[in-house]
């Protein structure tokens, strides 16, 4: 079994990931702990709680935001700043777009805050599920009821409605910006090609879907939700329309985090009992990471180089595994 | 490793009338000195001048299922709260919701079943419904959220008793007690009451419908809607299989005139004794502990709502008896 590097921190981990070499935990008590061999280092990102974190593309800063109605950019060296703030709202959806623009929403409202600092606001009749950018062009994609919608964010457009009945709770784009699928109350997941606003129905899950990720190049949409990883194929010009999901993983425990890796057709599950397994697409071939604990896995996320993988658990038992040892 | 049941966080619904006295209850909550830590939930357009330092604000977001049960709605605002809150487990001890003065209990109650995130991580201690005496009357004459307000109560506090006469006093009880001859009625002035006996109650006081008489059994006084609005049904031991069969069907046929539902249950053979309860078409159950040397085995359920079906609820109780 390859070497785990564990670390307790008795707090929720929101979300993890690297900021080059040091792995960097969030933490529900707005703690960001970054740590890499010997050094661990406590930055207070939020004076609260922290709801949602995102890794920039550029792997050198988190974003996160917060119940104290912040979102704060914090670096490898521990330097934070604050990018947006709306006192009193709870921030609880986070996206990162092109030309540094990120994207927050609280209750029925969106906002961008543009790289110069300017801010849109995006308001709706419903409540905000989730936020997501395309990844060309300035557009801002919004899970709300009955629809998801996409928004220009610089020009004065009319937004798109891409309407389905239900309450959608997240969204996000394939990275090559023809698909746009939600995550929804039920446990289903429902997207459209966005030329055509072609239906997608992605059902079947036993529970909601709470942990997405794309595999490299778009290949493939993991899920989890499930007794075993969904994976979505999108690689074909009609993306999973009458075509099965790859099941990966099958235990009898539900997958609570997926993390596909940044380069290999290889996908890093963890489940609602603290088990975590790296699985390979073509063969299904299964390596444990991680034994079970009992506590569910609620952050996971490869290095760029795809040889580490930190994780997080609800209990806050986290840890780095490096699988080159 | 804890259970999900032991760590699951208690949370109280707060209804009642505007100017009833909720908001007042609420600060008492948080003001005494009782060594607890409350996440408060409140809506934006409720009553204002909370002083707590886990205070949210929300707007009410019904979601209804797309499974073509309009009775299966859920509170989408109160989902996403609770998954942050539960982020910070440890800051505080308990969650209290409170809700506008309008608001229909039904989708905040079945929020706490039918969301698989919000069921295993928090259990609905308690609805606290507080009623004003004075005008309880006439608000239940006028706008049905007051009576589903008092429908879906397990405790109701008796607010402004010092603003009623003895004779009015006993109108309103009766009336109440009406609509849900299971709550426990709390008489209060200013909201003044042991806190005891509003929070930390436990399976929605469950074990309460084993003692009450059922109010309309013993007097015969009639309200001017003679609609049945709350069935109790007795019996001693009961047949497993047929019971869930019957239990399923009934809430199906029934379900949008259910208010809630809630038993205790004696199956044959069975040392535990088996709870059930629901919200509409919503039925949940699980045994709760074994029955204790001595206790008598004695199955009990009762349905509050509106226009229910007597004699058939009570035709399929009763062909669910053991022999």
């Amino acid at each position: 079994m390859p070497v785990i590097d564990p670390r307790v921190f008795d707090v929720y981990v929101v979300a993890c990931g690297f900021l080059g070499e040091a792995a960097v935990f969030a933490l529900g008590d707005g703690a960001l702990r970054v740590v890499l061999g010997e050094m661990d280092l406590t930055v207070q990102a939020h004076d609260g709680g922290l709801l949602a974190a995102r890794f920039a593309a550029d792997g050198r800063s988190i974003l996160t935001s917060g119940d104290d109605g912040r979102v704060v950019r914090t670096d490898a060296m521990g330097a934070a700043e604050t990018l947006f703030e709306k006192k009193g709202k709870w921030l609880d959806q986070l996206a990162e777009g092109p030309q540094g623009a990120i994207a927050t929403a609280a209750g029925r409202t969106a906002w961008v805050r543009l790289a110069d600092g300017t801010v849109k606001e995006f308001a709706h009749d419903k409540a905000v599920g989730g936020v997501a950018f395309l990844p060309k062009g300035l557009r801002l994609a919004v899970a709300t009821t009955d629809k998801a919608m996409l928004h220009w964010v610089n020009a004065s457009g009319a937004p798109v409605d891409l309407p389905w009945k239900g309450a959608h709770t997240g969204v996000t784009a394939s990275p090559d910006g023809r698909f746009l699928v939600t995550t929804m109350q039920e446990p289903a997941l429902h997207g459209w090609r966005i030329d055509d606003m072609k239906h997608m129905r992605m059902t079947g899950y036993p529970q909601k879907v709470k942990s997405i990720s794309w595999s490299a190049k778009g290949r493939f949409l993991a899920t989890a939700g499930a007794n075993a990883a969904i994976l979505w194929p999108f690689f074909s010009k009609d993306g999973p329309m009458g075509k099965a999901p790859l099941e990966l993983g099958p235990r009898d425990r539900i997958v609570s985090a997926v993390a596909c890796h940044p380069s290999e057709d290889v996908v890093a599950i963890g489940f609602d009992d603290g088990m975590i397994m790296a699985v390979r697409f073509g063969d299904s071939a299964e390596v444990l990471l991680r034994q079970a604990d009992g506590a569910p896995i609620s952050a996971l996320a490869w290095d760029a180089a795809g040889v580490r993988i930190a994780f997080g658990a609800e209990s806050g038992a986290a840890g780095v595994v490096d699988i080159r040892r | 490793m804890t259970s999900p049941v032991s760590s699951a966080i208690p949370v109280t619904v707060l209804t009642g009338y505007l100017g009833a006295g909720k908001t007042t209850l609420l600060n008492r909550i948080l003001s005494e000195d009782h060594g607890k830590k409350y996440a408060v939930i409140v809506n934006e357009f409720g009553e204002v001048g909370i002083d707590n330092d886990l205070v949210v604000d929300t707007d009410e977001e019904i979601f209804e299922m797309n499974n073509g049960c309009i009775c299966c709605t859920v509170r989408g605002d109160l989902i996403r709260i609770l998954e942050g809150l539960m982020k910070r487990k440890g800051r505080f001890d308990a969650v209290i919701i409170e809700t506008t003065g309008l608001a229909d209990p039904a989708p905040v109650a079945q929020t706490f079943f039918m969301d698989d995130d919000v069921r295993a991580k928090t259990r609905l201690d308690a609805i606290v419904t507080v009623v004003d005496a004075k005008n309880l009357l006439a608000r239940i004459d006028d706008s049905p959220e007051a009576e589903d307000q008092v429908a879906f109560a397990d405790v109701i506090l008796l607010n402004k008793i010092d603003l009623v006469s003895a004779e009015e006093k006993d109108r309103v009880r009766a009336e109440i007690l009406a609509i849900n001859p299971e709550a426990r009625i709390v008489e209060t002035e200013r909201c003044a009451v042991d806190l005891g006996e509003v929070l930390d109650r436990g399976a929605f006081d469950l074990d309460r419908i084993l003692l009450v008489e059922p109010e309309f059994l013993k007097s015969d006084h009639h309200h001017h809607d003679e609609s049945v609005k709350s069935i109790s049904l007795e019996a001693g031991d009961m047949q497993p299989e047929p019971f869930f069969a019957w239990i399923n069907q009934a809430t199906q046929e029934q379900g949008p005139n259910i208010r809630r539902m809630k038993g205790i249950i004696a199956f044959e053979n069975d040392p535990e004794r088996y709870v059930v309860q629901g919200v509409h078409m919503i039925v949940e159950g699980d045994h709760q502990r074994e029955w204790k040397p001595g206790e008598e085995r004695r199955t009990r359920l009762v349905f509050i709502g509106r226009d229910l079906d007597f004699a058939a609820l009570k035709a399929g109780f009763d062909a669910c008896r053991a022999a």
